[in-house]
């Protein structure tokens, strides 16, 4: 940025390019905040807003580095408080399209009630929280989404926390979209992104996030070549939840208790499957979709989980203050000072 | 039969009651009517923490103390010359603040065995002689006052309920006030309740007209009208006070208004205030915790709102990490802290200046803001104003000490034209030519570029930033020169920060210094002891951080300084560590501020009897 102010024709079609600042990125070799520098980078032209009406808040950790190497308007808060943050940016100039770049400890420990509350009211922000499930920053120490039993720096006979499952908190407290997505599968975020950014209401999106120092591999099952066919279910709207690597699996849906069934056996066919509705208007399905990760024996979805639409906090609270000027008329200092009794001194 | 109006110059009456009386109610009425009466006035309740405490308890009782006068008076008065007591908890509640010989109006339809029991009386203080020093008035307040609703179908509770208008109509007698006020008030409350408008009307009335028939009083007072300069005037609390004046503010700054905001008191009246204020465009987000409330104001800030976050001390505390990011980021954001008795939930309807290390010194790292402190309910208003144009005109956050003496304090104010209002000057930078985020102006101002401009796009945050270009910077010169010009822009505030007034004598024995809301004891005590013959100056102390630049020498010319303060001597280890000179403590912090008669004896103390004539 030292020497460097693009100024852009607004008319001109934004490339991947015009999103990266001039700051040296410094993320660990081989850290997956990369590929979703990389995706945000690549997406951002897509995202239907002009640079300068861009603006990314994040809190402490590693993923909240995320904003200074973004060449749009950016803010690096204090741990915790990116969602409180984005939110008075929100508020303050409802023209703006503000994202979030947080982690697993940033999001879901210090800063979750400012998560919950952001999700409950729908302010119109875009979520990305980067899960590698552990403090890299810090230098190794279990997150709330660090796996039971965990051993790491400050857990040596491993912790006896149960995690969070941050698409079930996302959803049960109110975001109107949310979705998964894994740093090693760019074309899928792309997508995610792509959505998110054109969701009005607040849109959060997980993605899990290897980190090669702390936590290498944690998410390689759902990764790799190998691996990831039978771990990994994508969700696709009006489609039969099917995995496995020749398609041969299929999840179904036992009134409300999810069951793996086999598409070659003869008992089973596609027509058994769950379909999966992203705008499913009842939680429960999604919420049931969002379990399947912690159960063993179930492939993780990624994906959207579910979308609907529901008045933001930020839209209702400028038409608030539009009806009642319209009812009252703008405000001006006569009506602030005089609207209460007042009396004449003459002499 | 006609009466005897006795002028008199000053009173200060109390009514106290039950906290479901209505008394917060009935004394804001003979405040308004008062004050519109062109009588100086000054007011305070006193109400419990509890909402609702049993009924007629001790821990229930809530007061109203009016003081009001035909001099210039800056406080709600010491000792009341009349009470009314609705009940027996009241009565006892209240009876070793008044003076001697006051008037105690009382309600003796409520001493009952009951309520006399819930007040620890075993005999009705009304028999028992107890009160032989007072000027005793028993009325029959809840049975006249239901006589006269005879005839509407209200229950005996609802029209139990009219009392206080009762008692209302009967202080606007004694003292020669007029009804019409607050018959247009019931009027305009009760429109869609006609029997409750109709009832009240009638007690009201009830209660003047029986001050006028009985022969319980042979005389009635009169206090005329101040004189108070021309003008149209209305009445504020420091809460209401701080309200208006931050929308004066953005009304001046020509930029909305934004309140992140938790409700805590003393401070929730100023967010219940401005959520009132949608046709400003006030934006009011009451978040889901304190450090919300700051955070939630910066991104305000950062977008180009002026920012406010208004709380108490707990609430200070938790803010202190997001100040601090104020302060790197240089973003303009008010911290209004209305200050109660601490430590933790303390004594959280009380009153102290206890907050003033933590607003001065309550952050980790050298970050320095600005601190001052409004003196009055209406210097809360200019205070505010002053406050905001610090913030956006030098690109930090300031924080407004008030308290809940002034935030439930009320006064007349003139109201100032709009052009009387200090401007507001700041440009958002609009030029992407030249633009660095950190390169500062002569006064070490940094640009306020906003998201939303093109060309201007830049991030800012909590890492220690390179100067000029705003990029992370770890080098240690450069953190060194950053943390210096932090500091120097503060310093620069001097710049606008009015110099120093002494009011009394420019040198000599003794001075003394106020800061907040003790200025208005403190005034009024100084006026007692010249009446005495006894020199005493004052220096008030608005702007704390940084203080006056001629404070220093205005110091130097006195022989002793007196600092009286609501803590254990907080600006009194200020002064002395600022300005290597000692100082005289006079600490109070049992959650009441200081009364006129405590500073005039401390400055008889001080003066050592015949040496300051």
């Amino acid at each position: 940025m030292e020497n460097k102010i693009d100024q852009l024709a607004t008319e001109v079609k934004y490339t991947a390019k015009d999103f990266s600042s001039d700051i040296d990125v410094k993320w660990c070799p081989g850290c997956g905040d990369y590929s979703i520098l990389a995706q945000v980078q690549r997406t951002s032209p897509d995202f239907g807003e002009k640079r300068e009406n861009i603006v990314w808040v994040s809190g402490i950790g590693c993923s909240s580095r995320f904003p200074y190497y973004m060449s749009t308007y950016g803010f690096h808060g204090i741990h915790g408080r990116a969602a409180a943050i984005a939110t008075g940016v929100k508020l303050a100039n409802k023209n703006l399209q503000v994202w979030v770049a947080t982690g697993d400890g940033d999001m879901l420990s210090i800063g979750g009630n400012h998560f919950i509350h952001a999700c409950r009211k729908n302010v119109d922000l875009k979520i990305l929280l980067f899960n590698n499930r552990i403090y890299g920053l810090t230098k190794g120490q279990y997150s709330p989404t660090s796996e039971k039993g965990k051993v790491t720096k400050s857990s040596p006979y491993g912790t006896v926390d149960w995690p969070f499952n941050a698409i079930k908190l996302a959803d049960g407290a109110g975001a109107t979209f949310i979705a998964r997505s894994l740093d090693r599968d760019p074309k899928h975020m792309q997508e995610m992104l792509t959505r998110a950014a054109k969701h009005k209401g607040l849109a959060f999106i997980e993605v899990y996030q290897n980190c090669p120092i702390f936590n290498d591999g944690a998410f390689f099952h759902l990764s790799e070549k190998d691996s990831k066919p039978e771990n990994v279910l994508v969700l696709e709207h009006n489609k039969p939840l099917v995995f496995g690597a020749n398609k041969d699996k299929g999840i179904k849906l036992d009134v409300i208790t999810p069951v793996v069934i086999d598409l070659n056996d003869g008992k089973h066919s596609i027509n058994d499957c769950w379909v999966h509705d992203e705008f499913d208007d009842n939680p429960t399905r999604g919420f049931i979709l969002a379990r399947l990760s912690d159960l063993p024996g179930f492939p993780t979805p990624i994906g959207v989980f579910r979308q609907y639409n529901k008045p933001t906090y930020d839209g209702d609270y400028v038409k608030q203050i539009e009806h009642i000027q319209s009812q009252k008329g703008v405000g001006t200092y006569e009506k602030l000072m005089f609207s209460t009794t007042t009396w004449e001194v003459s002499t | 039969m006609a009466k005897q109006v006795q002028i008199v110059e000053d009173v200060t009456v109390r009514f106290a009651g039950d906290s479901g009386d209505g008394m917060q109610l009935t004394g804001s009425q003979f405040t308004d009517t008062t004050a519109s009466l062109g009588t100086d006035v000054g007011t305070l309740p006193d109400f419990p923490a509890e909402i609702r405490a049993p009924a007629g308890s001790l821990a229930g009782v809530s007061g109203f103390q009016i003081h009001f006068s035909s001099n210039d008076i800056q406080t709600p008065g010491d000792s009341p010359d009349v009470l009314v007591a609705m009940n027996p908890a009241a009565l006892r509640v209240n009876l070793k603040d008044l003076k001697p010989n006051a008037t105690i109006i009382i309600n003796t339809n409520s001493f009952d065995l009951k309520n006399l029991k819930l007040a620890n009386y075993d005999v009705s203080p009304l028999e028992d002689g107890s009160l032989s020093g007072f000027n005793v008035v028993p009325v029959e307040l809840t049975k006249l006052t239901v006589t006269a609703l005879e005839g509407l179908s209200l229950s005996p509770k609802e029209k139990d309920k009219c009392k206080n208008f009762f008692a209302l109509g009967l202080m606007y007698w004694l003292y020669n006030r007029t009804i019409e006020k607050t018959l247009q008030w019931i009027d305009s409350k009760f429109k869609t309740k006609p029997e409750i408008l109709e009832a009240n009307r009638r007690a009201l009335k009830a209660g003047f007209y029986f001050g006028e028939t009985t022969e319980i009083f042979t005389t009635r007072y009169d206090v005329k009208p101040a004189k108070l300069p021309k003008g149209v005037y209305r009445n504020v609390s420091g809460n209401e006070a701080v309200a208006i004046g931050f929308v004066a503010a953005s009304l001046r700054a020509g930029i909305p208004l934004f309140l992140g905001s938790y409700p805590i008191t003393p401070a929730s009246e100023i967010l219940q205030e401005l959520s009132r204020y949608k046709d400003f465009g006030v934006v009011t987000f009451q978040a889901e915790d304190e450090i919300a409330g700051i955070a939630s104001g910066i991104g305000a800030a950062f977008a180009g709102s002026l920012a406010l976050t208004t709380t108490s001390g707990p609430g200070l505390s938790l803010k202190t990490e997001a100040i601090g990011l104020a302060v790197i980021t240089e973003l303009p954001i008010v911290i209004v802290d209305v200050q109660r008795g601490g430590p933790s939930t303390g004594l959280p309807t009380k009153t102290e200046q206890a907050d003033l290390f933590q607003a001065m010194y309550g952050r980790h790292g050298e970050a320095p803001v600005v601190v001052m402190a409004a003196r009055s309910p209406v210097d809360c208003f200019f205070a505010s104003i002053e406050a905001a144009k610090i913030a956006i005109e030098f690109m930090t956050p300031v924080i407004l000490l008030t308290d809940g003496y002034l935030a439930f304090g009320s006064e007349p104010m003139k109201i100032p034209d709009f052009d009387e209002l200090p401007k507001i000057n700041f440009e958002f930078r609009k030029d992407p030519e030249g633009f660095y985020p950190y390169l500062r102006n002569e006064n070490f101002i940094r640009p306020w570029a906003i998201p939303g401009t093109p060309g201007l796009e830049h991030r800012i945050g909590g890492l220690e930033k390179k100067d000029v270009y705003g990029n992370i910077s770890y080098d240690p010169d450069n953190h060194e020169i950053m943390v210096n010009k932090r500091k120097a822009k503060i310093e620069k505030v001097q710049m606008v920060v009015p110099d120093a007034e002494v009011e009394g004598e420019q040198s000599g024995e003794l001075l003394i210094l106020s800061w907040g809301s003790t200025y208005g004891a403190i005034k009024e005590g100084i006026r007692k002891v010249a009446a005495e013959g006894y020199k005493a100056s004052l220096l008030h102390l608005r702007y704390i951080h940084p203080f006056p630049k001629n404070l220093g020498d205005i110091l130097k010319r006195f022989k002793k300084i007196l600092i009286p303060e609501m803590n254990k001597g907080q600006m009194a280890t200020i002064i002395r560590s600022t300005f290597l000179i000692d100082v005289i403590q006079f600490n109070k912090v049992k959650g009441q501020p200081f009364k006129v008669a405590e500073i005039e004896n401390k400055i008889y103390e001080v003066l050592g009897g015949e040496n300051g004539k």
